[in-house]
């Protein structure tokens, strides 16, 4: 599978949230909260770079561990949210 | 003994007695003379009031009710009454214009214009910032929205922007540093010494103030849930109305309960999931004892470890480095 998203969310949370020299060296399945990899303000700042980066509107709701609590699950989210909203063929 | 809903009852009689001696100790080592209190008209300063007249006499206690603009006039009338119950003529000092001078309210109010536009405080319109509420019940996080109440009584709801959230954070917490500008103030006219006001629920899950209400001397009753607050104020005979009230943030100008701003839970259920953690208490046992699910009691608990890991910076004092290698060695 494409991992352009994988790797767009971990050079953000590398780069404008841990400002890491070293990039991201967490698995995708790490879960960040739990993990103390980033805070409540970093996850508004990840729902912030997700409408931003990949054109989403993601909804209050939307915004819950299952969702955001790891590089793998936003990608999946982000997915999920592309997909649905790309136009039949 | 196992873990049961009365694992928290205290005896207050004792536990009182050996908080004055607590405050008397620590007074008398640190050459302190006396007593600086900030009172609120909430339960933890009727509590911390009551002790310190307890252990230096109404003579050597000074109560400082500190409101502004945006406070509830209520705080004001119970902190008069707790102070006449002990015997303590209260100072007022009202620090709007302390703020002003801060810019607290221009930064917070442009703050919350940008998320909600029709927001005008000068039209009576009132905000407060809260996390969603459902915390047993649902997986969410710690993401604030702002509600706005409009004069007409109509609110409006919306998520925080990072940035917007921050500054309004940092311009509200002015308030709290204002306040603990003026308790020093007080304190250090008479080398009296400031005491702190936070519970335990306050301390561990970081909802103070860095150097604001965290900025004190002592914290006589940083080890006590809130429920053990109560528990010690129904001994001491803090009045009813402060014991009746339910915990307010008085931050904001819209009226924000400290459940609705920070717990997500209600004491009487966070308390005795952070006493079960600390004591690492099954998940299994908790939730039979608390009539709770296993998810639910997994849910609580995951929600104040996590505000326990990412307030430790409140908690630290500054770190210094080791001293320098020289030339010598």
């Amino acid at each position: 599978m494409n991992q352009e998203i994988e790797k767009a969310i971990r050079d953000f949370i590398a780069t404008r949230l841990l400002y890491s020299k070293e990039g991201f060296t967490y698995p995708d399945d790490a879960s960040l909260l739990r993990e103390g990899i980033i805070d409540s303000l970093g996850v508004v700042e990840l729902v912030e770079f997700l409408q931003g980066h990949f054109g989403l509107k993601i909804e209050q709701q939307e915004v819950r561990p299952d969702n955001f609590d790891s590089v793998g699950k936003m990608a999946a989210f982000v997915r999920r949210k592309t997909s649905a909203a790309a136009p039949a063929s | 003994m196992g873990f049961s809903k009365s694992a928290l009852n205290l005896d207050a009689a004792k536990e009182t007695d050996r908080l004055v001696g607590f405050l008397q100790q620590n007074i008398r080592q640190n050459m302190r003379r006396g007593a600086v209190v900030g009172i609120s008209g909430g339960i933890d300063s009727a509590v911390v009031l009551a002790l310190a007249v307890r252990a230096f006499g109404p003579g050597r206690v000074v109560a400082v009710m500190m409101p502004d603009k945006d406070s509830d006039k209520l705080s004001e009338t119970l902190a008069r009454e707790l102070a006449a119950k002990y015997g303590v003529e209260p100072l007022l000092e009202d620090i709007t214009k302390a703020l002003e001078g801060f810019n607290c309210y221009k930064r917070r109010d442009g703050a919350i214009k940008r998320v909600v536009p029709d927001y005008d405080p000068a039209k009576g319109y009132k905000a407060k910032i809260v996390l969603p509420q459902d915390l047993l019940d649902k997986e969410t996080l710690n993401v604030f929205s702002v509600t706005v109440i409009r004069p007409d009584g109509s609110q409006e709801t919306k998520p925080l922007p990072a940035r917007e959230m921050l500054e309004i954070v940092g311009a509200s917490n002015l308030k709290q540093r204002a306040r603990m500008s003026t308790l020093y103030f007080h304190a250090e006219a008479r080398q009296f010494a400031v005491i702190g006001t936070a519970n335990k629920n306050e301390h561990d899950q970081g909802f103070f103030v860095k150097y604001g209400d965290g900025g004190v001397d002592y914290q006589p009753i940083a080890h006590l849930f809130k429920t053990q607050v109560y528990q010690l104020a129904r001994h001491l005979g803090v009045p009813e109305g402060i014991q009746k009230r339910t915990p307010t943030t008085d931050t904001y100008s819209a009226p924000c309960d400290q459940q609705e701003f920070f717990y997500r839970l209600p004491f009487e259920t966070m308390d005795l999931l952070g006493y079960a953690l600390e004591h690492k208490v099954p998940v299994p046992e908790i939730a039979k004892v608390m009539g709770l699910t296993e998810a639910q009691v997994q849910r609580g608990m995951n929600d104040i470890s996590q505000k326990i890991r990412t307030t430790q910076f409140l908690r630290l004092l500054p770190p210094i480095p080791e001293p320098p290698q020289t030339l010598a060695n």
